[in-house]
Parts: C-alpha cells; structure tokens; sequence
C-alpha cells in the first residue's frame, strides 16, 4: 500500500464487464514528501478522489477486494483520500 | 514479513470501511541493524505501534484476512508486532 497524487481521470467506453461503473483514475506514487516515485499506474477509485487529491492506494488482489461482489478485476484501488501525512523527527 | 520503522502517521477522513478505526502508518523498511533497506509504504496498525517503533509488517493479505477475521478487507500490509530487540546470531565458526 502506498501514497500516490492523482494526476489525471481515464475515459473508458469498451471495458471487461466487472469495470462497469467503475471509476478509473491515473496516480503518481509519491513519497512522504510528496516527491514522484517510479511510474504513474492506473487505479480503479473507492473513494470518489479527484485530480490533485492525494491518496492511499492498495494493491493486487486486495485492489479487488476493495469493490462490492462480482469480482472487479483490477489491481490498484484507491481505498482513502488523505487529509495530511505527519512525520516524526528521524531520532 | 519484514522488520520496519514507523515514520509518522497518515489522516484520512474519507476511507474504504474497511479501513474504518484503523490507524495507518508510513514505515521503512529497515535491515538488522536497523539502516534504512528499500522503500518506505503504507501499513495499517494491529499492534498499538507508534512512530519510533521498530515493527514487524506482514505483507500477505490472505494472512492478513485471516488476523483481521475480515473475508473482504482491502488491507495489503499489516503491522502485526512491535519490536523490542534483535539480536544478531554469532557468526558461524
């Protein structure tokens, strides 16, 4: 699970059936320190997330999981938008 | 699953209800010796852990289903223990 910026929203008409009523959205992992980390992906949204938000993303199988049965087959999930990431002083 | 360090603390208000009373922490990975090894992510608590601690994350969500007793939870890393030592074995003669 990690903290990604949303970048950009993705428009998809033809779509394997599970997708139905899906909300897909491009994420740009990010650090603790808002920094770009590795590649943007595309993740399927549980939280209604817009543009600019920054979010906790799960992975894999439990991407899935994140959606109500039938099986939605997707392997990033936006499961929280964050309000604020509070670090502690390294010791 | 890994050895990690709590690094902060992360506020959500709109969350999956699955994450729903959970607290979710940043971590990094660290080594035995405790230096920084690859990069930090997201776990969710089940350990009272705070920042500071030194944690074990279990990284399996099949597991994790299991501990949380949750057929349905979209949790992919579990901080299930808090370190209090590790102690290096002494090198093979």
């Amino acid at each position: 699970m990690f903290l990604a910026r949303v970048i950009g929203t993705v428009v998809a008409t033809k779509k394997s059936e599970g997708l139905q009523g899906i909300r897909l959205l491009m994420v740009q992992p990010v650090g603790e320190d808002d920094r770009p980390r590795g590649k943007a992906v595309c993740a399927a949204d549980a939280t209604l997330a817009g543009p600019g938000d920054l979010v906790h993303v799960t992975e894999s199988r439990e991407a899935a999981l994140a959606f109500p049965d039938p099986f939605v087959p997707v392997d990033a999930a936006i499961i929280a938008i964050v309000d604020q990431v509070h670090l502690e002083e390294a010791a | 699953m890994i050895l990690a360090r709590v690094i902060g603390n992360v506020v959500a208000t709109v969350k999956h209800p699955g994450l729903l009373g959970r607290a979710v922490l940043p971590v990094q990975p660290i080594d035995e010796d405790g230096q920084p090894a690859g990069e930090s992510f997201l776990a969710v608590d089940h350990a009272q852990s705070g920042p500071g601690d030194t944690v074990i994350v279990l990284r399996e969500g099949n597991g994790i289903r299991q501990v949380l007793a949750d057929r349905k939870s979209p949790i992919r890393c579990l901080i299930v223990g808090v370190v209090d030592a590790v102690t290096p074995a002494d090198p093979l003669p």
